[in-house]
């Protein structure tokens, strides 16, 4: 008795609150807009009995589906969020692997400071941490008045307003998913295996590349995929620091609901994001799965 | 004895350098007497008055801190059950489904999260406001306590509890007596993520608000949409003060109590 009350109650809150809503997102994609209270028919009338929930299905078509793969702002939308995705990913990697190296072969008693330095920027709020950077990058900011005043440009970078802004923003927050990770991978690691490496004449480069790399790839995938699968869906970033240019997918949900109220559409869009990230996740639990598999 | 190498030192002091400078720099503006944020025009705390005599900012910080103290409390009893049934409860029907809803949101991008709540409350009527943002931030908040406290229930022997249950405690005895204190760490570091998470959001709460609850994070985008503005800095680092101050004061009482459990292990190992 107990027991089913336990299991009961969460599960009900789930249903109704994540599972459900899904749903009727799944079934406003498949409506049409109309100009009325909820703007969107048809409605689920159950008062007409069987005849009415017949004529609500025959009703749903994948119409905004279609409108989706004509106007071509949407699916350029997917292309670009995946493309700013992919790049910030590869920058965040570049950025935070030799952070990772670095609190790996350090002293021990340095460590735990140096984890905790690296965990306390995710606990402050993220929208502040974009923010910052819109006092850095922006024309009269902080970057462009030291670049002038060392006489490296004559006139000030536009770096505001544009996706440079935006792989800087993504690389800034995303960056301690890319590095713990790494660093839980190469702290396992068995430092002997380096030293046989190099015994055996390896340089340090190639010790490296053939034994400390490989080593940490699972880290590798793992922090990949934790930056790029929310990049993807970003918003905050694109709309604080992008420009009228950056075209991401996220922003363009946003905007469909807010500024055109066009719900089905936007719910089509919600969909079709949603199809595009089950392949990454996916794969990125293969790999912790696989990874657990080698450790245990 | 390791030592530092050249290079892991330059690596780690560009990479920290990167990740401080920004909030440095902000704090630092947030003093400036100047509404030109990049302008240094001498030291002055005249935009934490202005902060507090905005009531605006006052009444959105208030809505947060309710939001993100009933939602992170919600969220962590109903995560806490989560996780027990995930861990403990064994097969039942429908358990797949369970464990993929529990997951799924970890995942799910913010705007979908969203617009499908938002959905849902307006085909059940519910008026938004304070109310949907508290069950918006509690389904996704459950799920991250509930990964963090069954990573600890995994973790710890269960023979304890079965001992409990033979010495003639009921279920709920045993969880209350045995299981609870030692996850408790659990617990509790799943609420601070729960109670951060929902002073954090900005996207849900945008979605599901109505016009009677605006949170800070709300304020805060609308304020800075147009640009910088020295009253954002002062709020900024008002936040990071709190934030890092929680922090710092959290790591020192876990391990303080890692200390504290280490010693009474081995006290106890002696007296076996």
């Amino acid at each position: 008795m107990r027991r089913a009350a336990l299991i009961l109650i969460p599960y009900l809150w789930l249903l109704v609150f994540f599972l459900v809503p899904f749903v009727i997102v799944l079934k406003i994609s498949l409506s049409d807009v109309a100009l009325a209270r909820p703007p969107y028919t048809p409605q689920f009338d159950l008062s007409l009995g069987w005849e009415g929930i017949r004529s609500f299905f025959s009703e749903l078509d994948f119409e905004n589906f279609v409108f989706l793969t004509t106007d071509d702002l949407y699916w350029k939308a997917y292309v670009s969020s995946l493309k700013i995705a992919l790049v910030s990913t590869l920058l965040t990697l570049l950025a935070g692997y030799p952070i990772a190296y670095g609190m790996a072969r350090a002293p021990n008693e340095w460590r735990p400071t140096l984890l905790m330095l690296v965990i306390l920027p995710f606990w402050t709020s993220f929208l502040i941490r974009v923010y910052s950077w819109m006092g850095i990058l922006s024309n009269e900011g902080t970057l462009n008045t030291v670049l002038l005043w060392l006489g490296v440009i004559d006139t000030p970078l536009q770096i505001m307003n544009t996706n440079s802004a935006v792989y800087i923003g993504i690389v800034y927050t995303y960056l301690p998913f890319m590095v713990l990770p790494i660093y839980s991978a190469l702290e396992k690691m068995d430092e002997s295996l380096i030293e046989a490496a190099e015994d055996l004449g390896c340089s340090k480069l190639a010790a490296f590349w053939l034994v400390t790399w490989p080593l940490s790839r699972n880290g590798i995938i793992a922090g990949c995929f934790l930056v790029f699968i929310p990049a993807i869906g970003e918003f905050v970033i694109p709309s604080l620091l992008g420009g009228s240019g950056t075209l991401m997918i996220g922003k363009v949900l946003f905007e469909e609901f807010f500024s055109n109220r066009d719900w089905p559409v936007a719910s089509a869009v919600a969909v079709i994001l949603l199809l595009i990230l089950i392949i990454p996740i996916i794969l990125f639990q293969r790999n912790e799965q696989k990874a657990r598999e080698a450790e245990g | 004895m390791r030592r530092f190498s050249w290079f892991n030192v330059t690596s780690l002091t560009l990479g920290f350098a990167f990740l401080y400078l920004p909030m440095i720099l902000l704090v630092v503006y947030s003093f400036n007497e100047s509404r030109l944020v990049t302008v240094w025009a001498g030291f002055s705390t005249k935009w934490y008055g202005e902060l507090f005599r905005n009531k605006e900012f006052l009444d959105a910080a208030w809505v947060t801190l309710k939001v993100a103290i009933f939602s992170s409390t919600i969220a962590t009893v109903l995560g806490t059950m989560a996780a027990y049934v995930l861990v403990r409860a064994g097969r039942f029907a429908g358990r797949t489904l369970f464990s993929g809803m529990i997951y799924a949101p970890l995942v799910m991008p913010e705007v979908i999260t969203g617009l499908s709540l938002l959905l849902l409350f307006i085909g059940i009527g519910l008026d938004r406001g304070v109310l949907t943002i508290v069950l918006a931030h509690t389904t996704f908040s459950m799920c991250y306590v509930s990964v963090v406290v069954s990573s600890r229930l995994t973790s710890f022997d269960r023979s304890l509890e079965e001992a409990a249950l033979d010495l003639g405690c009921s279920p709920f005895e045993a969880f209350r007596l045995v299981t609870l204190p030692i996850i408790a760490p659990a617990v509790i570091s799943g609420w601070l993520l729960a109670f951060t998470l929902s002073l954090d959001d900005l996207v849900i709460a945008s979605f599901t608000t109505g016009p009677s609850a605006t949170t800070l994070p709300i304020k805060i985008f609308s304020a800075v949409r147009l640009g910088v503005s020295p009253e954002i800095n002062a709020l900024s680092t008002l936040l990071i003060g709190i934030v890092t101050a929680g922090v710092i004061t959290a790591s020192i009482v876990t391990k303080r109590a890692a200390v504290a459990q280490a010693r009474d292990e081995q006290a106890a190992e002696r007296s076996e």
